[in-house]
């Protein structure tokens, strides 16, 4: 039995629910911290990026329309694949350098994450929502609404968590997504992929993308069918250029320090408001 | 009905004698002073802007261009005030002071309501029932705020964030100063506004209201200048926040000078907003709000109903209804109490205008004006409707910032939801029915921050305005408000 001959993983992108390599052909390889493992992992191009955000947007009606007790069930769902796999993601992350409780401690705070936001869904609004007692007689209210489609540079330190922490306030709020994960950590984020795929979550809700800050980052801003991105790092030049790109189309910049994906701040309401725009509504009371 | 034909004839005894505001009580000063540090200085460049009244081209009074220097005192003076005595004090303190200038702004409306028409050729019935009491009521609003923020953000605390740079536009001076003032000061912060280059006369009376409230020395200051004056503002080192409120493209500049840097802004840019009418609104409640939409102001508002949408089985009587509603419309003096459009803020502002126009018809629309007499000194445009344009013509894809209308046509709700957001832009909208559900439908869908249901161009600082897409980020007014003007710890 010990002699049976492994099947090994083609590591593969994530875009409108389907898992192509890389239109470039390109791919980068990865060792494993101790060296016990290699992997070809799929190095995304601007192509690839373009064809994601043409997912999520496409994605981004339906979606963004689910009734907010939909979308709740449905990253809850997540959170139940992600348990049922946590052995998997475990191994995972030793193999990316972690030590076993440290990888255990992991995969249990990304599927509570999960949780956290999947009971956020049907509040968020009620939080943030007012009726405006305007001077006159008119009925006006102000709700939060998704932004649209949104690019994600995922935190460089953690192949999971951080991972998760940056996506789930984004898709809770009813946006779309396109995310490159930590090329330092690709394992998890395309066995995340596949974790997704099962877990009723539609096509194009979230697209997942390995490869290189440094040939995506400038389109992840300059992207005109992009309404916000999401940067997690705090490398000035990389923010410099982002927030540069990003005034084409007024692209929302939301700078995330590295360690926000893993504190307090990481489960808070606020980090869903980040990718809302905030709509007001009048109509007259009278006859 | 509908076969009893019948046409308003107003060749007849339709004519208002004149009715105009004096303005005897308006005292204006021949120079005005750069207002820093609670005193008022002269600019250091000695170059001053000439302030004339649109409406006759006289000059009004002269205000400095401030320069590199002018603008270091001001930022110090705000440091200043922000360090030692504006973010230390009580917070309930800093309310009463800041309703102390709604109350001077309502003891001196009738004044400042003259300035501001004799400044930016607006009616003097808009800037005496809009500009000036709206502008009371938000330092009202905020007021009460400064010692309540912890309620606006349930576990968080709210904290000042520093100085802020606040840059204004010419068609709403005082409101727009009012909208940038109130916030940033009862959140504790401090502040340098900069009005825009053709309309400072309302903000300097704001000087003396905030030195004579009691406000300290540095909290508020206000430098005049142009656009060179404002680059200098948000370039400066010691600045914590930008607050724009101007085009698109300006916007853009702005975001690019603050890439890398630490400072926040939020900027309220241009529009292009829809405004759509069912065949199963009101008619003539809805032709009433789609020329308030597009002629309020001359049409110089950021969300202005520039495209007008009509569903096609009302579309003629729409356009007859719309035509004779604009012969309607007195053009004319802006302080004659009965005028309905004033005058073009700017010479420039106009030939943009007129250069659109000439755009428009070139691409092949329709146009239609209004037969008014424009009087012969000043800066004045007839207002506009042009028809027979689609969705690619520039006068329904730009921002003209004048009273010219785009009317398309549509048919089913899908469609008319999809053309209205064919635009890069997304601060306003219009829709006119009388089905609930309709209305719930639409409003949802339109890419916009403010909705107009069976209503148009309403504000109320409890409400908050502000854009998606390209019209923008961050809001003005209400709870929403405050966001821009506080760090939220933990």
């Amino acid at each position: 039995m010990n002699n049976r001959i492994e099947v090994r993983k083609t590591h593969k992108l994530f875009i409108a629910g389907k898992f192509p390599r890389s239109e470039s052909g390109h791919t980068f390889s990865w060792e494993a911290p101790d060296g016990a493992a290699t992997a070809n992992i799929c190095r995304a191009s601007r192509k690839d990026f373009r064809d994601a955000v043409t997912a999520a947007r496409s994605a981004h009606q339906g979606w963004s329309s689910r009734t907010a007790y939909n979308r709740g069930q449905i990253i809850y769902r997540c959170a139940e694949m992600l348990e049922g796999r946590s052995a998997q993601f475990c191994e995972e992350l030793r193999l990316q350098g972690a030590s076993s409780p440290a990888a255990h401690q992991e995969v249990a705070r990304a599927i509570d994450l999960l949780i956290y936001y999947a009971g956020w869904a049907d509040k968020y609004t009620q939080i943030f929502s007012r009726v405006n007692p305007v001077a006159a007689p008119y009925f006006n209210f102000t709700v939060p609404e998704a932004l649209g489609v949104v690019a994600i540079v995922a935190p460089r330190e953690s192949g999971l968590l951080g991972l998760l922490a940056s996506l789930a306030p984004v898709i809770v709020g009813g946006n779309t997504c396109v995310v490159l994960a930590a090329k330092d950590y690709p394992l998890c984020a395309v066995s995340l992929a596949e974790t997704l795929h099962t877990s009723d979550i539609p096509s194009g809700t979230v697209n997942l993308l390995t490869g290189f800050r440094s040939e995506l980052l400038e389109q992840f801003a300059a992207h005109m069918d992009v309404n916000a991105l999401v940067y997690f790092g705090d490398d000035r030049d990389e923010i410099t250029l982002a927030e540069n790109s990003a005034a084409d189309n007024v692209k929302r910049v939301t700078v995330c320090g590295t360690t926000e994906w893993e504190g307090t701040e990481a489960l808070s309401p606020y980090s869903i408001l980040r990718t809302q725009d905030i709509k007001t509504t009048w109509h007259p009371i009278g006859l | 009905m509908s076969d009893k034909e019948t046409t308003l004839d107003f060749d007849t005894d339709w004519s208002y004698s004149p009715a105009p505001q004096s303005s005897t009580e308006v005292k204006l000063r021949d120079r005005y002073n750069l207002f820093i540090g609670g005193k008022y200085q002269p600019s250091q460049t000695k170059d001053y802007l000439e302030i004339i009244n649109p409406a006759t081209e006289e000059k009004l009074s002269e205000v400095p261009q401030a320069g590199a220097a002018d603008i270091q005192s001001a930022v110090e003076a705000a440091r200043e005030a922000y360090t030692h005595t504006w973010s230390p004090m009580p917070a309930a303190d800093r309310g009463k002071l800041i309703f102390r200038i709604a109350r001077m702004i309502q003891e001196r409306a009738r004044e400042i309501a003259v300035i501001e028409t004799m400044d930016g050729g607006k009616p003097i019935r808009e800037s005496r029932d809009v500009d000036v009491p709206l502008a009371a009521a938000h330092f009202f609003y905020y007021a009460g705020w400064a010692d309540k923020l912890d309620y606006a953000f349930p576990g968080r605390s709210a904290q000042p964030i520093g100085v802020a740079a606040q840059i204004i536009p010419w068609n709403f001076p005082l409101l727009m100063a009012a909208w940038k003032l109130a916030p940033a000061l009862a959140a504790g912060n401090t502040l340098v506004l900069k009005p825009a280059e053709t309309t400072p006369l309302t903000a300097m009376v704001l000087a003396e209201i905030v030195r004579e409230a009691g406000i300290p020395p540095g909290v508020v200051n206000i430098v005049t200048g142009g656009g060179e004056t404002g680059q200098i503002l948000v370039r400066h080192p010691d600045v914590d926040k930008i607050a724009f409120t101007g085009s698109t493209a300006v916007g853009k500049e702005i975001m690019r000078t603050l890439a890398g840097s630490t400072k926040r802004y939020t900027l309220e840019l241009g529009g292009k907003a829809a405004n759509i009418i069912f065949a199963d609104a009101a008619l003539d409640q809805a032709v009433e709000g789609i020329i308030d939409s597009i002629f309020f102001n001359q049409g110089h508002v950021c969300c202005a109903g520039s495209r007008l949408f009509v569903q096609e089985s009302v579309y003629a009587e729409v356009i007859k209804k719309l035509q004779e509603r604009m012969e309607m419309l007195i053009v004319g003096n802006p302080l004659d109490k009965n005028t309905d459009i004033g005058a073009i803020n700017s010479r420039e502002q106009l030939e943009r205008i007129q250069a659109f126009v000439e755009i428009g018809k070139q691409e092949g629309g329709e146009v239609y004006q209004s037969k008014c007499n424009l009087p012969d000194n000043g800066f004045w445009h007839a207002p506009t409707l042009f028809s027979n344009v689609s969705q690619s013509h520039r006068v329904v894809q730009e921002e003209i910032f004048g009273p010219v209308l785009a009317v398309q046509t549509f048919r089913t709700v899908d469609e008319v939801i999809e053309k209205a957001n064919n635009t890069p832009y997304g601060l306003s909208g219009g829709v006119w029915t009388d089905k609930g559900a309709k209305i719930f439908k639409v409003t949802r869908e339109i890419r916009a921050g403010v909705i107009w249901a069976n209503t148009f161009n309403k504000f109320d600082p409890t409400s908050p305005f502000g854009g998606y897409k390209e019209s923008g980020m961050g809001r003005e007014g209400g709870v929403e408000g405050l966001m821009p003007y506080v760090r939220l710890d933990g």
